[in-house]
């Protein structure tokens, strides 16, 4: 039996889908109950969301003022606290879980298993090394609690359509007061979330500037996509951070991915593997990208793009 | 104290309290970034003989981080510390290069799971003292992202992960970090664990009268054995695998070439 914690990812009113895909994962594990903990300065809108996920039995709420902002040294002891009686903890692979998730398993003794891709039984899986090179088959002690994060990438977000029943819940952590929020910094825009979207496009070096950049966004806004970037354009200042695809970017999986003026370094193929379609438009026939673009046009992105977006037009 | 020599005291005082004094750096060695990494035929690991070996990435950007922080004065001492084989001397000698002031070696035949290197550090953090220690935010070979985690954890200190900015004030930093939603700031109290995001800097290139001083530089060998270390229950790797290829597919001339692929393929 196994009994499955999985720790909920919000900005504080709303759930974000890697919850729902941790819920995918757990589910394939044989006679799983799933346990879905939302830890808030007030958890009940999220408690909601979370217990109206399919294949969730049950919601812990667990608000708390520090629970405020996602930090990882107060919320890793009240996991810790909470997973006892669970066989498995699970986070997803965002910069929320790979910040919280180790944290956990060091206080509960346990190496973690990282990024898991595919569920192969109660304590096998399968998981990237290598920037993906390589696929490693690991097996989790059977003894010991398995704390894990999932390469959401890997699994579809599980449906709504569950009723689970919501538990108020405190635990008696310690919650250190040696680190404190100060801010957060984003981008706000209208467009597609990156990590959910069916349809991305991206800009990569050869975009040159940020003015330059306004051609991705709108073929982008044109197509209802998302705006994705390689590292270099990131480096260059054309767009921020969180726009950045790839190894140390946002590993993404849409239906459609439009790559346009990248050369299609590895790190960067690591964040698409699995988009359904991968399109690339460079003006260098030779570039990597197109040994693993489903469709390829040669062409200089200046008046490729601005055409294309003319077509969509009509 | 003589009345004159007051403000000097009190001078004194205020920039040591801008020291950090000590940081405690990880160098791993790795299979270099530039490798295309293949998996053995008979799927027992993979391919790592004569392969270029380097300190990885984020480990040089964390290097790179504390020697300029010690360079604007706001710290005394570097050390840079691996967990490996007598190899990874490579990597500590090239860390002494980049400028750090000494290195241990804490040697190993057999690889170390992420929470172990993490309670090694810990003992090291025993022995040491630092104020700050600075980590890659991921090893390049196992990408695991842990052991700076792990480390915060049992050492019971504040983690700033995926650091892309690093200011002291006092006794606490301000740490901005590269999330999924875009740039967090979190303030922390020292000593902590910071671990380095690529845009944290970029790493200078070591020139050769470097590495001819580095060569002078300490660098102690601890047997693990020494530091009797716990040892967790471990993850068990049973078999490799190369990844599923994606295909190449097809070119098309133009735009209308495009259109009409997407179209085919339902996508437009
Ligand atoms: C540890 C590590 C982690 C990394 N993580 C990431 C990551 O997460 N994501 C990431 O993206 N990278 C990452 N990188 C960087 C990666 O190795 C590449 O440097 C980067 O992806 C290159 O970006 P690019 O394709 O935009 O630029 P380039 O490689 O410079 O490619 C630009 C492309 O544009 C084409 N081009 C130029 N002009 C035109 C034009 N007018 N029309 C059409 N095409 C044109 C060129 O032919 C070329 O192919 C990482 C590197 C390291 C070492
Ligand atoms: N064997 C090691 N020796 C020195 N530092 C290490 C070692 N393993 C991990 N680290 C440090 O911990 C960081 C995260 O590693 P990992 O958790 O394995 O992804 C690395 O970037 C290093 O700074």
């Amino acid at each position: 039996m196994a009994n499955i914690l999985i720790v909920a990812e919000h900005d504080g009113t709303s759930l974000n889908t890697s919850t729902a895909k941790c819920v995918t994962c757990a589910a394939q594990i044989n006679g799983a109950t799933i346990t879905v903990a939302v830890l808030a300065d007030d958890a009940s809108s999220v408690a909601a969301e979370a217990a109206a996920i399919d294949g969730v039995q049950k919601v812990l709420a667990i608000s708390h003022p520090t629970n405020a902002s996602p930090l990882a040294s107060a919320q890793a002891p009240q996991v810790a606290s909470l997973a006892d009686g669970y066989t498995h903890v699970f986070g997803p692979s965002t910069t929320f879980g790979k910040d919280l998730m180790p944290r956990v398993a060091a206080l509960l003794g346990v190496n973690q298993v990282s990024d898991i891709m595919k569920v192969n039984g109660s304590h096998a899986f399968e998981r990237p090394i290598y920037a993906g090179n390589a696929i490693v088959s690991v097996d989790a002690p059977a003894d010991a609690v398995v704390v894990a994060t999932v390469r959401t990438a890997s699994f579809k977000a599980a449906s709504a359509g569950g009723n689970a029943e919501v538990a108020e819940t405190s635990t008696d952590a310690e919650i250190p007061n040696h680190t404190r929020y100060v801010s957060l910094q984003s981008g706000q825009s209208d467009r597609p979330d990156l990590q959910t979207a069916g349809k991305v496009v991206s800009g990569g070096r050869a975009l040159a500037s940020s003015e330059n950049f306004d051609i991705i966004y709108t073929l982008a806004d044109k197509m209802g996509a998302a705006v994705g970037a390689s590292r270099a354009a990131v480096d260059a200042g054309y767009v921020p951070n969180e726009m950045q695809v790839g190894q140390t970017g946002k590993i993404i999986a849409p239906e459609l991915y439009i790559a346009i003026g990248i050369s299609g370094a590895i790190q960067h193929l690591t964040g698409i593997k699995d988009a359904g379609t991968i399109v690339a438009i460079n003006k260098d026939e030779e570039a990597p990208i197109f040994e693993v673009a489903d469709i390829g046009l040669v062409g200089d992105l200046f008046n490729v793009v601005p055409e294309l977006t003319e077509a969509l037009d009509s | 104290m003589s009345l004159r020599a007051l403000p000097v005291f009190f001078w004194a005082q205020s920039l040591r309290r801008q020291t950090v004094e000590k940081i405690l750096v990880g160098l791993k060695r790795v299979v270099d970034y530039n490798v295309r990494v293949r998996v053995k035929n008979d799927g027992s690991g993979v391919e790592t003989d004569g392969v270029k070996m380097s300190i990885n990435p984020f480990d040089e950007i964390a290097l790179e981080e504390a020697l300029r922080i010690k360079e604007r004065g706001e710290a005394s001492e570097v050390i840079v510390l691996s967990i490996g084989t007598a190899d990874s001397q490579q990597q500590l000698r090239t860390g002494l290069a980049m400028g750090a002031d000494r290195a241990i070696l804490v040697t190993t035949d057999e690889p170390l799971d992420p929470l172990s290197r993490a309670r090694v550090f810990q003992e090291i953090i025993n022995r040491e003292s630092p104020d700050l220690v600075l980590l890659g935010k991921q090893a390049i070979d196992e990408d695991n992202n842990q052991t700076g985690q792990m480390l915060a954890a049992i050492w019971g200190r504040p983690q700033a992960t995926f650091a892309s900015e690093v200011a002291f004030e006092g006794n606490t930093a301000k740490v901005t970090r590269e999330v999924d939603s875009g740039l967090e700031t979190i303030e922390i109290d020292l000593p902590a664990v910071v671990t380095a995001d690529l845009r944290l800097n970029e790493p200078r290139y070591v020139k050769l009268p470097d590495i001819m001083k580095a060569k002078k530089k300490p660098l102690d060998e601890i047997a693990l054995g020494e530091l009797g270390i716990e040892r967790p229950p471990v993850i068990n790797e049973s078999s490799f695998a190369p990844p599923a290829v994606r295909q190449k597919g097809i070119m098309v001339e133009d735009v209308p070439g495009l259109l009409a692929a997407l179209k085919d393929k339902g996508l437009l």
